[in-house]
């Protein structure tokens, strides 16, 4: 620490340089927060839970039908703990870009199987007692500023009812949280018999069912034989993993994780040579200050100890400023008003955010370093 | 000639050879050298550009390793040391002074004159305490949180002072002290000097091209063509 002065006195030395050099590394992990916050949005979403849960969907595609029928005998298929299902109902809430999830569920089956949803024992025993009833997450609840009782009219792009209209009322009776961040809370659940009795068309089939798996390390198994139970029927399945099934949705749009790779990869390698090229510069410039304070007495380590903690100390300031202002940012939630419920800087990437901003210090100022530490008293004297 | 030796010098040079490799050539710039300083001299060494004043110094100072012959500091071989030790010992036994006062712009005068003081186990405090006697021995005390830009050359120059006595080194080395400073300066330059030699015994020497700074010494040898005598030559 008594160094520090001498840190912080090299830094000062070029103020433009240094502002210019850290904001180009703030920019770098604001936008590294933000890759994160978009990588989380589009591949989460699968907690620890779903881990032991498969996803049965028409082996087409996710928007043909499957037969009510089908899970009864999926529950016989050996290895299979239980079943539900869920129907994508497209549904808007006033004006169309108020955008959130909707879907009719069997209650009781549907919330034993995501106990990641915490939702009031009062509440689900009202739900399973309104046949109307709906339960929402609580950030749709916030955002339009529902509470439990309210009648809410949406307005569903798919399903129209037998009186020829497209807009559902539901009985708000409960709002559920997420047991951890991970948990997307914006969906709004309602009851499958109520849609089921009230649509128009498609009476008993359902959009994709959930199934809970025995043993976690035989889920591939289970898969094949509940695609085999309905191969050669009018809808043959095919079963992933929850996991695989959010992150095909997202695939839709492209490789996530490569594209935020690639990116994270060009700024960091240009905010390498950036700063690499301004703590060598600021070596260079000052070769015969480096040559005085090895004459009396520092040693090379020192020395090289003395760039490098400078170089880590610009970049990481760089770093905890760009990733405060992206978690700030972030902070806010999503921002395309729905289009991105689980939007958030996730904590394992704030810390690997840090690690990157010590090593990019620590890189950067190497060859600076070495170049200081290899430095001749003498003739780092005559150059001054 | 060769100056030789009086026994218990605090600086033995003894039969010092410099040979500076320059591409396929080499040019020797010490050639059998032999000097002796007793503690408590203030000894001015002076000799025309390029006869290896400076050479002479950083050996003697152990910025550099000679070719052949050997190097004695208050009894240590300071020419066998390494480089990590090297650095420790100039720490502990020398202080420099520079011609272009060589302090760093970005830290106060008080701060530069600490610099040596970091490589100590001392205190904050303590090093404080060191670096106001070092200053207000130089009379700069009331310039302790200057700048070097703030400050006159003849300022920055006993700031230069400050800190090479701040450790109260075995040894201080001076590289033309006045040599970018005018008279008046310079004077001040040389009193002080002067006085540091006379009432606190500090070992000096000095390397310069003025006759009347070589004037304040006690002795001056002279450095000609990498050899050295006791009257300058034509």
């Amino acid at each position: 620490m008594k160094y520090m002065h001498l840190v912080w006195g090299n830094l000062r030395r070029k103020k433009t340089r240094t502002v210019l050099t850290l904001l180009s590394i703030v920019v770098a992990f604001v936008l590294f927060g933000f890759l994160s916050a978009i990588r989380q949005a589009l591949t989460g979403g699968v907690s620890l839970e779903g881990a032991n849960r498969l996803i049965v969907r028409h082996k087409v595609s996710i928007i043909q039908m499957l037969p009510i029928d089908y899970q009864r005998r999926m529950e016989k298929i050996p290895g299979v703990a239980a079943a539900t299902h869920q129907t994508w109902f497209g549904g808007i809430y006033q004006d169309p870009k108020n955008f959130f999830m909707q879907n009719p569920v069997v209650p009781e089956e549907f919330l034993d199987m995501h106990p990641e949803m915490i939702l009031p024992a009062a509440a689900r025993q009202a739900w399973l007692q309104t046949r109307t009833g709906a339960v929402v997450g609580r950030k749709t609840a916030e955002r339009f500023g529902w509470k439990v009782g309210d009648k809410v009219p949406i307005q569903s792009t798919i399903w129209a009812k037998k009186d020829g209209s497209f807009l559902w009322e539901f009985d708000i009776v409960g709002i559920y949280d997420g047991r951890d961040k991970n948990t997307d809370t914006t969906p709004l659940f309602f009851r499958y018999d109520y849609f089921d009795e009230a649509r128009r068309g498609g009476t008993g089939s359902v959009g994709w069912y959930t199934i809970r798996v025995l043993d976690t390390s035989k889920a591939a198994q289970v898969a094949n034989l509940v695609d085999a139970e309905f191969e050669n029927s009018s809808a043959e399945t095919k079963t992933e993993a929850e996991g695989a099934f959010v992150q095909a949705w997202a695939k839709q749009i492209g490789d996530i994780a490569f594209i935020t790779a690639s990116i994270l990869g060009a700024v960091f390698f240009t905010i390498l040579l950036v700063t690499g090229n301004t703590i060598s510069q600021s070596v260079r410039e000052r070769t015969g200050e480096l040559g005085v304070l090895k004459a009396i007495g520092f040693t090379n380590g020192q020395v090289l100890g003395l760039v490098l903690v400078e170089s880590c100390v610009l970049s990481l300031l760089g770093g905890v400023v760009g990733l405060g202002v992206a978690w700030l940012l972030t902070s806010r939630g999503d921002p395309t008003g729905g289009l991105l419920p689980l939007f958030f800087f996730p904590a394992g990437d704030l810390a690997t955010g840090l690690g990157i901003s010590v090593a990019l210090g620590l890189v950067t100022g190497f060859f600076p370093a070495m170049q200081a530490m290899r430095l001749r008293v003498a003739d780092s004297l005559r150059r001054i | 000639m060769s100056e030789s030796g009086a026994a218990g010098a605090l600086v033995d040079v003894n039969g010092v050879e410099k040979v500076f490799h320059r591409g396929s050539e080499d040019i020797q710039v010490l050639k059998d050298l032999h000097l002796q300083v007793p503690a408590g001299e203030f000894l001015a060494l002076m000799g025309p550009s390029g006869s290896g004043k400076s050479t002479l110094l950083n050996l003697i100072g152990g910025l550099d390793h000679p070719t052949r012959g050997s190097v004695t500091i208050a009894g240590e071989r300071v020419d066998q040391l390494t480089d990590h030790r090297l650095a420790a010992w100039r720490a502990r036994h020398i202080g420099f002074v520079f011609q272009l006062y060589n302090l760093l712009p970005v830290l106060t005068a008080e701060r530069n004159v600490e610099l040596p003081l970091l490589l100590t186990h001392l205190s904050r405090s303590e090093r404080r305490r060191h670096v106001e006697t070092a200053l207000e021995a130089v009379g700069l005390r009331n310039r302790a949180q200057h700048y070097p830009r703030q400050l006159s050359g003849g300022e920055q120059q006993r700031v230069g002072i400050a800190r090479g006595i701040v450790t109260d080194p075995t040894l201080l080395l001076c590289d033309e002290p006045t040599g970018d400073l005018d008279r008046k300066a310079g004077d001040e330059i040389l009193n002080l000097l002067q006085a540091l030699n006379r009432e606190h015994g500090k070992t000096i020497i000095m390397v310069t091209h003025d006759p009347h700074a070589s004037a304040r010494a006690s002795r001056t040898v002279y450095l000609n063509k990498g050899q050295l005598t006791r009257e300058p030559q034509t």
